[in-house]
């Protein structure tokens, strides 16, 4: 982590965010090309984006050990917390070799090795698990802390109020992130919320609240580097509400027509933390070559990841009796 | 070396025993630090601590949670969900996400959990407080479903059960937390085999949880009567004994199946057409509530209950 004052450092750390937004937006640009182009990928897949700060933020303040807990639109988080691409691909086509070994696809991504206890298809849902996680690292005294990420459609489901008065009462090392892309499926969220939304929502619960632009990745990772110091320390859950915005329709077939015109496309011009985040380089004196060699490493890792990934045989039929339970299993006797 | 308890001390007893000797071992719920309900946990918590024997919020979804990503960090919860109809708060933090964590993830993680529901009839507690639910969840591949009868069976599938890497759904029948028996610490029940209770040639009778004892107890009569009911109490439902239950019904020719959950959809359907396709020309009978509800009032309860008498009478129109 860098010194306040240390240029050298800092311009490092900040090349870094954005070297992980673009591998992100690579990641997604290829996955949705694998589903669209190539019909490759199996399943919905919800792309994160415009939505790359928040993953790059957070994940950099975090150890390898930490845990992490995330959504359906959470390739961005899996990618930014260190799981393999390659795997990463590889469960997107259902392939053997990838993360879940096929078995779960996008939105059930995790990677075990790197604390990414697992994508939810259950909106709300990882948010007692994360609890849950948290509570038991600090029952096992450990200092390791716990991610836990989810949208703004997730503050209006019963998880969201237990998950956080749990981890609130046991004072547990979790740092909860309400990643708000301000829709809900094709829904605006505001227009079903009521209230002042998630914010004030943990706030009622005792969570200090921490509200960020989250097309800023600078400020998102100060105050994730803040947040979790604090958590880890001891004090305590918080509360992160970054503000983004979801560029793509809900899932990569979505055109998203309910959205009032140009809405997406000011978002895609003006507020693109991709951009903002080259534009602020360039201000630290990063040339356009620089920025462009950044963009293509990560355009050309992807697409031949991918490519590898297509590669790649489906699992042994034998695998849809594996792994279910050691008592009663399946691959012993499944009638 | 056998010592007289109480249903209700043997999973205690045996709670305490798994807690001493595993500290990643700890249990969540409402009210556990006074005993829960029931006082399947007095004294509990002065002996572990309050980190250990955790009294939760009434939030049975977060309980529900909370205990897999506990489990997934590498400790041993057993939930305590106070009655099984609250279960149905956390549904979709059991069936949903604990029973498909680890197939769902490739392997990369198990749930290795008990989730404790007390189940059953007990003391005009009406239709909220009442339910057998215990077929629904055979029928969620991942989980592991236990529903003991005796204070031995309690103590014995209990330690089972933690020690298990899976998540062990555990029934234990609110009607007889204090029925005494002896119970031997060192006896081991694997999960999956089933006791037979009363051996006999003349018809098998299956069940489980308390309506295994009144199985056990219409046997005794139809002894008495010169018919010999072999009374089979399966102990566990997902996996079940099939190969004892199929020996048995190659000998009788004849099987009851008998529960307290509701007839329609209960799991004695299972075992019927298990046994129908595996046993040619055996007769099989089925018992269990009626598709009605359960009431407050007495008499009004009563009409849903299998009792003794109807499974003993059952048995002899079978034989005639
Ligand atoms: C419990 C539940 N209800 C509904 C859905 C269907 N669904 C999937 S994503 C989604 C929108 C979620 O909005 P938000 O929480 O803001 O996350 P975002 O998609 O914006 O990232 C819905 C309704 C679901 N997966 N789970
Ligand atoms: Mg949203």
């Amino acid at each position: 982590m860098s010194e306040p004052g240390d240029d050298g450092d800092n311009r490092a750390r900040s090349i870094a965010l954005l070297r992980m937004m673009e591998r992100i937006r690579a990641f997604e640009e290829q996955a949705i090309l694998a589903a669209e182009r190539d019909k490759l990928v199996l399943g919905a897949i919800h792309p994160s984006i415009g939505q790359e700060a928040c993953a790059a933020g957070i994940m950099q303040a975090l150890r390898r050990d930490d845990i992490l807990l995330s959504t359906h639109r959470g390739h961005g988080h899996t990618l930014a917390k260190g799981a393999d691409p390659l795997a990463m691909f590889r469960e997107l086509l259902g392939r053997a070799g990838g993360c879940c070994g096929g078995k779960g696809g996008s939105m059930h991504i995790a990677d075990f090795n790197v604390g990414m206890l697992g994508a939810n298809g259950v909106v709300g849902a990882n948010i007692t698990i994360g609890a849950g996680a948290a509570h038991g690292l600090k029952l096992m005294g450990s200092d390791r802390i716990a991610v836990d990420i989810f949208g703004d459609g997730a503050v209006n489901r019963g998880p969201f109020l237990e998950g956080l008065n749990w981890a609130a009462v046991y004072a547990l090392p979790v740092l909860f992130v309400c990643e708000d892309n301000q829709w809900s499926a094709t829904t605006r969220t505001r227009t079903v919320t009521a209230g002042e939304g998630a914010g004030a929502r943990a706030a009622a619960m005792g969570l200090p609240v921490t509200t960020v632009d989250g097309n800023n990745v600078e400020e998102v990772a100060q105050a994730a580097d803040q947040m979790v110091a604090r958590i880890r320390s001891g004090n305590g859950p918080e509360f992160l509400h970054a503000i983004t915005y979801r560029q793509t329709g809900h899932t990569s077939f979505d055109q998203a027509a309910y959205r009032p015109e140009g809405e997406a496309e000011r978002h895609k011009r003006e507020d693109d933390p991709i951009l903002r985040q080259r534009s602020y380089l360039r201000e630290m004196g990063l040339s356009s070559a620089e920025l462009e060699t950044l963009h293509a490493e990560a355009q050309a890792e992807m697409a031949a990841l991918l490519k590898e990934a297509a590669a790649t045989p489906f699992p042994p039929d034998s695998a849809a009796f594996t792994d279910v339970q050691d008592i009663g299993s399946p691959a012993k006797e499944a009638f | 070396m056998a010592e007289k308890m109480t249903y209700v001390e043997a999973s205690r007893e045996a709670l305490r025993e798994a807690m001493r000797a595993d500290e990643t071992v700890w249990c969540l719920g409402e009210d556990l630090g006074r005993g829960s309900v029931f006082g399947q946990y007095l004294g509990l918590q002065e002996e572990f601590g309050p980190e250990r024997v955790v009294d939760t919020p009434i939030s049975e979804a977060a309980i529900m949670g909370a205990a897999l990503g506990a489990a997934m960090v590498g400790t041993r919860p057993v939930v305590e969900m106070r009655f099984s109809d609250f279960a149905l708060c956390a549904t979709d933090e059991l069936v949903n996400q604990i029973a498909k964590a680890r197939f769902m993830f490739g392997g990369q993680s198990r749930a290795a959990m008990v989730i404790r529901k007390p189940t059953g009839m007990w003391r005009s507690s009406a239709a909220q407080h009442s339910q057998s639910l215990e077929s629904w969840y055979t029928h969620i591949p991942g989980l592991v479903v236990v529903c003991p009868a005796t204070p031995q069976d309690n103590y014995s599938l209990m330690k089972a059960a933690i020690a298990a890497d899976d998540p062990v759904v555990y029934f234990e029948h609110k009607n007889i937390w204090g029925m005494e028996g002896e119970v031997d610490r060192s006896h081991t029940v694997e999960i999956g085999k089933a006791a037979i209770r009363r051996t006999g040639a003349d018809v098998t009778i299956v069940s489980w949880s308390d309506t295994a004892n009144l199985a056990d107890e219409a046997g005794a009569r139809l002894a008495e009567e010169g018919i010999g009911a072999e009374v089979i109490d399966l102990r566990s439902l997902w996996p079940w004994d099939k190969a004892t239950v199929r020996a048995s019904v190659a000998k009788t020719g004849r099987l009851i199946v008998a529960h307290e959950s509701v007839r329609v959809g209960g799991f004695g359907g299972e075992i019927a057409a298990t046994v129908a396709e595996a046993v040619p020309g055996a007769r099989i009978r089925r018992l269990g509530a009626p598709r009605s509800l359960i009431a407050y009032a007495p008499n009004l309860e009563d009409q849903m209950r299998v009792t003794r008498e109807m499974i003993a009478q059952a048995a002899r129109e079978m034989v005639k």
